[in-house]
């Protein structure tokens, strides 16, 4: 059950910090600065070019060396390794929404920065919800390779209750179990919340 | 002759595309409490001269002023300027996460800074005018084309602008809905506001319309009353335009 805890725990606070991370790549990818671009194209390049468990080690062995606890070095982990992800993910939905509409909050005499954000990244966020919700689900399952760097996760928990008994079998299966509600619980929370906003669409 | 402010002058404006040369040594005046219709075929450069005129596209050359101010991007706060030149667009542009009465007062609460329950109040009596005051708590896409476009009319007019821009306001909408936003803006040009519209609407033009201006690639070709230039026009092509369309 701690494992449980710890599981939802890091998936939660690494998918927070990738959606404020992400957002900022996002935004670096729209601006009309050269390097910005760059910097945002690279970033995602290369994240998405790794595979997780790399990233993971790579943290851990990098910041454990600074004092930085195993729990952490997972969550930062993942949390970068899901705002490569999740700066796709906005970068598509800003784009996603209607020219005129920035320019009517312009033509309004808002400035860009204010329609942004009053006007098109609430409209962004609305339609970046199944795609997020898709990359929290993957994250939660990413978790388990926290497991590598031995926080007390659920996979991890699993496999060293499973050595020690020798039914390791048994454990995966029961772990396999809960990954599965928890994901079906989220499926059907995140779907609720699209019923619920689905109101407001064009 | 007569005394009246100018509202909008431009003087030699040019605008181009790429390669593309829109707007060509453009001149237009436009007096307060006057109704200009400009009309002329697609991609002649009507929207874009709108859109200049509030520098959602910025000009090449030339100049505009705006109520006696010269505007310059570099010099101008721009935001004002769009303050005071309220724009009307053809798929009207309604926030869709807002409903009405948010669409309404979304500027002048975040902008002007004004109390929300003063913008409330202003908002809705400015529903009531475009007569939609039962649809405040609407969201947009619950509403008809003609009720959208008059939500969008009333969310300008909440900045209190001294000029209204109107690009093609009919063209989207279903012909049975064409009159009711027609008829909101006859109303507006009885209360004196200062508009340049771009419409095909010409019963609108002979009504309301103090001038018709008629471009044709980029150029004015040719202005004067309605009755000047639908009954006699001068130029051959605006003979040809109004041939097509009437
Ligand atoms: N943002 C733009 N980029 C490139 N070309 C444009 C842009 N906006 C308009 N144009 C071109 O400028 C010309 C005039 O367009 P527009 O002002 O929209 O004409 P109208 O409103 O009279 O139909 C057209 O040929 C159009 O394709
Ligand atoms: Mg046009």
């Amino acid at each position: 059950m701690k494992g449980l805890l710890l599981t939802l725990q890091i998936t939660v606070v690494s998918v927070l910090i990738g959606t404020v991370v992400g957002l900022l790549f996002a935004f670096f990818k729209l601006s009309n600065s050269k390097i910005l671009n760059w910097i945002a194209n690279v970033y995602i390049a290369v994240i998405r070019g790794t595979p997780l468990i790399v990233q993971i080690f790579f943290f851990y062995f990098g910041l454990s060396e600074l004092g930085i606890s195993s729990y952490w070095c997972a969550t930062l982990g993942l949390a970068l390794h899901n705002s490569a992800y999740i700066a796709e993910i906005f970068r598509g939905s800003i784009q996603s929404i209607n020219k005129g509409q920035l320019e009517a909050g312009r033509s309004l005499g808002m400035s860009t920065p204010l329609a942004m954000r009053r006007i098109v990244l609430p409209q962004a966020f609305r339609r970046a919800l199944p795609p997020l919700g898709n990359q929290f689900i993957i994250g939660l399952k990413d978790s388990s390779l926290a497991a590598f760097i031995s926080s007390s996760e659920l996979f991890n928990v699993a496999t060293t209750q499973g050595s020690r008994t020798f039914e390791e079998m048994t454990y995966l299966l029961i772990v396999a179990i809960y990954y599965l509600v928890l994901v079906l619980l989220f499926t059907l929370l995140v779907n609720r919340l699209e019923g619920k906003i689905a109101g407001g669409d064009e | 002759m007569e005394q009246r402010k100018v509202m909008i002058k431009v003087n030699n404006l040019n605008k181009s595309f790429g390669d593309l040369h829109v707007l060509k040594d453009v001149d237009i005046e436009v007096h307060e409490q006057d109704v200009v219709v400009l009309i002329g075929a697609s991609g002649s450069g009507k929207s874009t001269l709108l859109r200049c005129l509030n520098y959602l596209e910025y000009k090449e050359s030339g100049s505009i002023t705006i109520d006696g101010k010269v505007i310059e991007p570099d010099q101008t706060d721009l935001n004002k300027v769009r303050q005071e030149v309220g724009m009307v667009f053809q798929h009207f542009n309604l926030f869709p996460h807002k409903t009405v009465l948010e669409n309404v007062i979304e500027a002048p609460v975040m902008v002007k800074k004004i109390p929300k329950d003063k913008a409330v109040e202003e908002g809705r009596a400015l529903l009531k005018k475009v007569g939609l005051a039962d649809k405040e708590d609407v969201y947009p896409s619950k509403l008809s084309g003609g009720q959208k476009q008059r939500v969008a009319i009333a969310r300008s007019l909440a900045m209190k602008p001294k000029i209204m821009l109107f690009d093609e306001p009919t063209s989207a909408l279903d012909p049975e809905l064409v009159g009711e936003v027609l008829s909101t803006m006859k109303d507006l040009a009885r209360e004196g506001m200062t508009m340049l519209v771009v419409t095909h609407e010409m019963g609108f033009a002979r009504e309301a319309a103090d001038t018709v201006v008629y471009m044709h690639d980029g150029k004015i070709v040719e202005k004067g009353t309605p009755s000047d230039i639908f009954s006699q026009p001068k130029n051959q092509r605006t003979k040809d335009f109004l041939g097509t369309i009437l």
